[in-house]
């Protein structure tokens, strides 16, 4: 078995890679069914095979697989490879990258079926696949860099699908630029690995952290800063990029521009949670650094609570979805700077699914409704899409966290760990993801009531086409509400307080909080009783009581309490302003800046002043010159007398 | 030595001796004068292939060296020879003109013979300047250089064509004329003009730093380094489309090379006294060309600032090496910054060169090259588009293209100097994003802007091999740039423990 599973980790990443290069570069000649054919056995395989890796890694205790594919360079004695590392992290992220990618695959025979460039998409999402399966099997920061820019790359090309649109073409270039901030951070700590450790595979790196835990380094004046600090700051700023943290998180409402299908792989389920997962990866440095671990947490608190906040003001279905994403991102970060790392990753696993299926979901109702994302012509629809209007009400309750779903034991896994961390953020981040609790129940069934409960607002043509939607959108929508019910309950347990990670994640004996809630876990049905005598269950569902009577039972009062709080409402749709103020003083800015550099450096005193000048006065000179060159004889016998007695003057008297 | 035709010497007289063929073939019979270039062009670079697998990627002595007495009394000889430094700058230059020459094949309709002469021996000049190993021969093909280039843009350039001539002649030619003083200063020296002599010329303190300057003027104004930048701009604009691709693609690596075979190793002291000085020179080409790249409204000008800033790259990296030793004690450092310095180059090659044929295409079909004139391109011609986007993320950068290798190691390697070094070089990673992506926005997103896009048509079968040649460049390189690193890798592992040795008497 151990020798084919070298193999087998290679077909995962080349299956999709083929599709997708058939599928880009041979679309017209396969046709669109050949396109769609192709990337999903491509994506499929690999979805098999990832399961395949799954049972040997996990329930066979099978060999982790660190191996090298092939060296991509050696310069100065440092070696860079491809390779694959293959543990009990990496193999749960495979499942869960493939797997949803397969059925976003199959759904968008359906979301995309009329739209001309259908080759091309499904040539991009199974590039997508690649890239993040790049990504998370790494073994090395050379690739996971590689597949980091890749899947930022495919992400691009993805929110400016419709490239018509200039608010997509637009949205695309914020997130790239957004994301090449975070890469700014991010390889320059991978320089700084490379300095200390002398090498960028993580193993090597891993193991020889504890040893330089109290280096020391200068960076301004004679201020020291600790080594691992410095690092891990660095690439978690990559990691506020990709995983759309505060001031990063720009980017992730706007690629809602995107077709929905990617919303949902890309922008909720797999590529936002590359960062989570890469500082999970990067666990046995990020716990020699107290600094970075609080920096972690405030900034996933934020994030969390603010953006949440976001979500109640929005009126277009997928900009509440993308919001919640924000949110929920922030609690994963949050969990990350409790040291809760398996929690962060459990929530990365449940959220994948009930993102991916509200996305779904959404999508669902956007084709039905002729690509009207706007919540106030809808309503009323769970008489026409019953199976949508289900599956979408087991995505909203384990959103909320409601008790038994998949997302209440991931979400109450990471509160209750925030809440018995040390560190000194930790009071400020378990008030915020408290507070968040009550909000996300707000915002999600604020959507849930205005979209398939209420009144029917939309048009009557569109009114008489309602339908349910076809069997190759609302099957992907079944199947992942499947394991968003059930999953958290069958994960908890071992993912939690089993030594699920093995050595792939590493906790310092002082910050490991689950290992403290662990204590206290007795099975399932304690966790769910337990969650009955602590505050976010009530908060949960106070929130869902909210939105029913804002919502469905008093519909005139939201517009009251918006004009009452006309401020507060004007900042949130502002998005706290941030937008105006990237545009006007980076972007602006920026402009400005190369224009002053351009016309003043380069035009006017370069080339102005130094080189025409120069010219120039060569000009002048040789203007001057020319009058003694007057062709009389006279003047040239005058000059030479003057320098002849000039000359007889010098020699008598020198 | 596996073979023994003298190549070299091929790979330079042979295009020289075909352009003055088509020369004589003149305008007569088109189509014969442009198979026949494409002939030559292509055996030019067939052979240079030669180079790389006949290379011996164990040693970093000269290889494949020919050796005649040329000038007795001033121990004067035609010594050509090459390493690891020299092959893929060859290579490089083989592959560009071989496309120069596809790319006129329709485009250039006005003394086509000429024009495709002065492509053909500039490429056996370029080749002499790479190959050559004696310091007159190198400056006699280093100044020859400039007469086809200077026919280029003079007679095929645009309306501005005569400024710009004159304005690239001038600043080159002021700066290759202290380089000669300083050839000759060392020959009286050193009663020699061997390159690989002079390398171990022992000389004083300040001798060094005024032949360091003088190289400084002849280099820096190749590559070009920021201030002295500014007729490449103009010269871009000028050229037409074969002009610039030579341009950007060998000519600015002419700079480069030379850093690499006669300041740093002749003259070492003096380059680690002013090595902080040619630190901030490189920096301030990444992030101030780099601003001023963004606001550029000619998509040609646009490139070539982008030019610039990555130049600024190769120099960081041949100058940053001793500030990495300073720090870490050990050469290993060194030899990744000065590795990412050739691979930049080498890559830049590739991508501006596949740039500027991208803007010629666009150039052909509407004749304009302002941003404002285009705009969703992407509609009309979608394979062009696709082409485009491939090379400008190559330019930002990307990971799995050879634009991102150069800058990785650079700025990985610098940091080992100093963290505010690498801090302000990886400032290109969101500059360089920023400038390009826009480009492409402005120029192939959106809806058709115009009727002049609306009546484009896409890129026939010459430019789709074209295209496609520099594509698979870009991504071979990109995903696997091994076999570069191992053909330089022992010279400059010798480069690099030569240059750190102080030579001063």
């Amino acid at each position: 078995m151990a020798d084919n599973m070298e193999t087998i980790y290679l077909c995962i990443v080349l299956f999709p890679l083929l599709g997708s290069i058939i599928a880009g570069l041979f679309g017209r000649y396969i046709g669109r069914s050949g396109a769609h054919w192709v990337t999903i056995i491509g994506v499929g395989v690999s979805s098999i095979l990832s399961l395949i890796a799954y049972k040997y890694i996990v329930f066979d205790n099978g060999d982790i697989y660190n191996g090298t594919v092939y060296q991509w360079l050696v310069s100065g004695g440092i070696s860079l490879e491809i390779g694959f590392l293959i543990d009990r992290l990496s193999v749960t992220m495979m499942v869960v990258v493939s797997f949803v990618s397969w059925m976003i695959h199959i759904y968008t025979i359906g979301y995309m079926h009329d739209d001309p460039g259908y080759q091309r998409f499904f040539s991009y999402i199974s590039l997508f696949t690649f890239a993040m399966l790049m990504l998370v099997m790494s073994n090395n920061f050379m690739q996971l860099f590689f597949g980091w820019e890749g899947v930022g790359l495919v992400s691009y090309l993805l929110i400016g699908f419709w490239f018509k649109r200039e608010s997509a073409i637009f949205a695309s270039l914020k997130a790239f630029l957004a994301n090449r901030i975070g890469d700014f951070g991010f390889i320059l700590g991978i320089a700084a690995v490379l300095m200390y450790f002398n090498t960028l595979d993580y193993w090597e790196i891993f193991n020889s952290a504890p040893s330089l835990a109290d280096e020391k380094v200068m960076l301004i004046g004679g201020y020291e800063w600790s080594l691992m600090s410095v690092i891990c700051i660095c690439l978690f700023i990559g990691a506020m990029g990709k995983s759309a943290q505060f001031p990063l998180h720009v980017w992730l409402p706007d690629s809602m521009e995107g077709p929905t299908p990617i919303s949902a792989l890309i922008h909720a389920a797999t590529m936002v949670t590359a960062g989570i997962f890469m500082v999970a990866r990067m666990s046995p440095l990020f716990e020699y650094s107290e600094a970075a671990l609080n920096l972690v947490l405030v900034i996933g608190a934020i994030t969390a609570f603010f953006m949440g906040l976001l979500g109640l003001v929005q009126n277009d279905i997928k900009r509440v979805i993308a919001y919640s994403t924000l949110s929920q991102l922030g609690y994963m970060t949050v969990a990350l700077g409790a040291s809760a790392y398996a929690a962060a990753i459990f929530h990365l696993v449940t959220h994948a699914f009930f993102k991916a299926l509200l996305f779904l979901a959404a999508g669902a109702v956007i084709i039905v409704l002729h690509h009207e994302q706007d919540m106030r012509k809808m309503g009323g629809l769970y008489k026409y899409m019953p199976i949508t209007w289900f599956t979408c009400l087991i995505g909203a309750l384990a959103l909320i966290g409601f008790p038994g779903t998949s997302g209440f034991f991931s979400k109450d896994a990471i509160i209750e760990a925030v809440h018995a961390s040390t560190l000194p953020a930790a009071g400020f981040a378990y008030g915020a993801v408290l507070a968040c609790v009550l909000i996300t129940a707000l915002y999600t069934f604020r959507l849930f009531f205005l979209v398939f409960h209420g009144k029917e607002r939309m048009d009557n043509e569109t009114w008489s086409h309602l339908h349910e939607a076809p069997a190759v959108v609302w099957g992907p929508l079944a199947v992942l509400a499947l394991p968003s019910l059930i999953i958290g309950a069958f994960l908890v347990g071992p993912l939690l307080f089993g030594d699920y990670f093995g050595p792939a994640i590493y906790v310092l004996h002082d910050h490991n909080v689950l290992a403290e809630i662990g204590h206290e876990y007795h099975g399932v049905f304690g966790f769910i009783l337990h969650a009955f005598l602590q505050p976010p269950v009530y908060l949960a569902l106070a929130g869902v009581f909210f939105a029913w009577l804002l919502y469905i039972r008093l519909p005139d009062l939201p517009e009251k309490i918006a004009s009452k709080l006309k401020p507060v409402h004007q900042v949130l749709l502002n998005k706290y302003g941030f937008d105006d103020f990237n545009q006007f003083v980076f972007a602006g800015g920026a402009r400005l800046f190369g224009r002053a550099l351009w016309q003043i450096g380069d035009v006017k005193l370069i080339d102005g002043l130094v080189v025409n000048g120069s010219a120039l006065s060569v000009r002048w000179f040789s203007g001057v010159i020319r009058q003694i060159q007057s062709g009389y004889l006279y003047h040239y016998a005058f000059a030479m007398i003057l320098a002849l007695l000039l000359l007889i003057f010098i020699f008598v008297h020198y | 030595m596996p073979t023994e035709l003298p190549i070299l010497s091929l790979l330079i007289w042979g295009p020289i001796l075909g352009g003055i063929w088509v020369l004589y073939a003149g305008d007569r019979q088109v189509l014969t004068i442009k198979y026949l270039a494409f002939g030559v062009s292509l055996i030019t670079f067939v052979l240079s292939i030669l180079l790389y697998t006949d290379f011996d990627s164990t040693t970093y002595r000269m290889q494949f060296i020919e050796f005649a007495p040329w000038i007795d009394a001033f121990s004067i000889n035609y010594h050509l020879g090459v390493d690891g430094i020299s092959v893929p700058l060859i290579i490089l230059t083989t592959f560009t003109t071989l496309l120069i020459i596809l790319a006129g094949w329709e485009v250039i309709d006005y003394r086509l013979s000429q024009y495709m002469a002065a492509f053909l021996i500039l490429e056996g000049l370029m080749n002499g300047v790479f190959a050559a190993q004696d310091a007159i021969l190198f400056y006699v093909f280093w100044e020859a250089m400039l007469i086809p280039m200077f026919l280029i843009i003079g007679i095929w350039g645009g309306p501005n064509r005569i400024y710009a001539t004159i304005k690239f002649f001038l600043y080159t030619f002021l700066g290759s004329v202290f380089m000669l003083v300083a050839l000759l200063y060392l020959y009286s020296e050193a009663n020699s003009f061997n390159i690989l002599e002079l390398h171990d010329l022992p000389l004083g303190a300040t001798a060094q730093t005024l032949i360091f300057i003088a190289f400084l003027l002849a280099f820096a104004v190749k590559i070009p380094m920021w201030p002295v930048h500014t007729w490449l701009p103009d010269a871009h604009v000028e050229a037409p489309t074969g002009g610039s691709v030579i341009l950007a693609a060998i000519m600015l690596k002419m700079g480069g090379y030379g850093f690499l075979r006669f300041s740093l190793p002749i003259v070492p002291d003096a380059s680690l006294l002013l090595d902080k000085f040619m630190i901030a020179l490189s920096l301030i080409a990444i992030v101030y060309i780099g601003f001023v790249a963004l606001v550029q409204q000619d998509m040609k000008k646009l490139i070539a600032y982008s030019s610039i800033s990555h130049m600024g790259f190769v120099t960081l990296g041949l100058f940053v090496g001793f500030s990495i030793y300073a720090a870490t004690g050990s050469g290993s450092g060194s030899q990744m910054a000065m590795e990412g310095a050739i691979m930049q180059m080498i890559s830049h090659g590739f991508i501006s060169g596949a740039l500027f044929l991208c803007v010629g295409v666009m150039y052909d079909r509407i004749h304009s090259r302002q941003i404002s004139d285009y705009g969703g391109v992407v509609n009309t011609m979608p394979h062009f588009a696709a082409f485009m986007m491939l090379f400008v993320m190559a330019n930002s950068g990307l990971p799995g293209t050879s634009g991102f290798v150069g800058e990785f190691l650079v700025i990985l390697s610098s940091y080992q100097a100093s963290f505010w070094i690498a801090f302000l070089a990886a400032s290109i990673l969101i500059l360089g994003a920023a400038y390009n992506l826009w480009l492409y926005k402005r120029v192939i997103f959106g809806d058709v802007a115009n009727e002049k896009v609306q009546g484009l048509q896409d890129i026939n079968n010459r430019e789709f091999l074209i295209m496609s040649l520099l594509a698979i460049a870009v991504l071979l390189f990109g995903l696997w740039p091994a076999p570069l690193f191992e053909i330089m890798g022992p010279t400059i592992e010798h480069l690099v423990s030569h240059v750190l040795q102080s030579k001063v008497i």
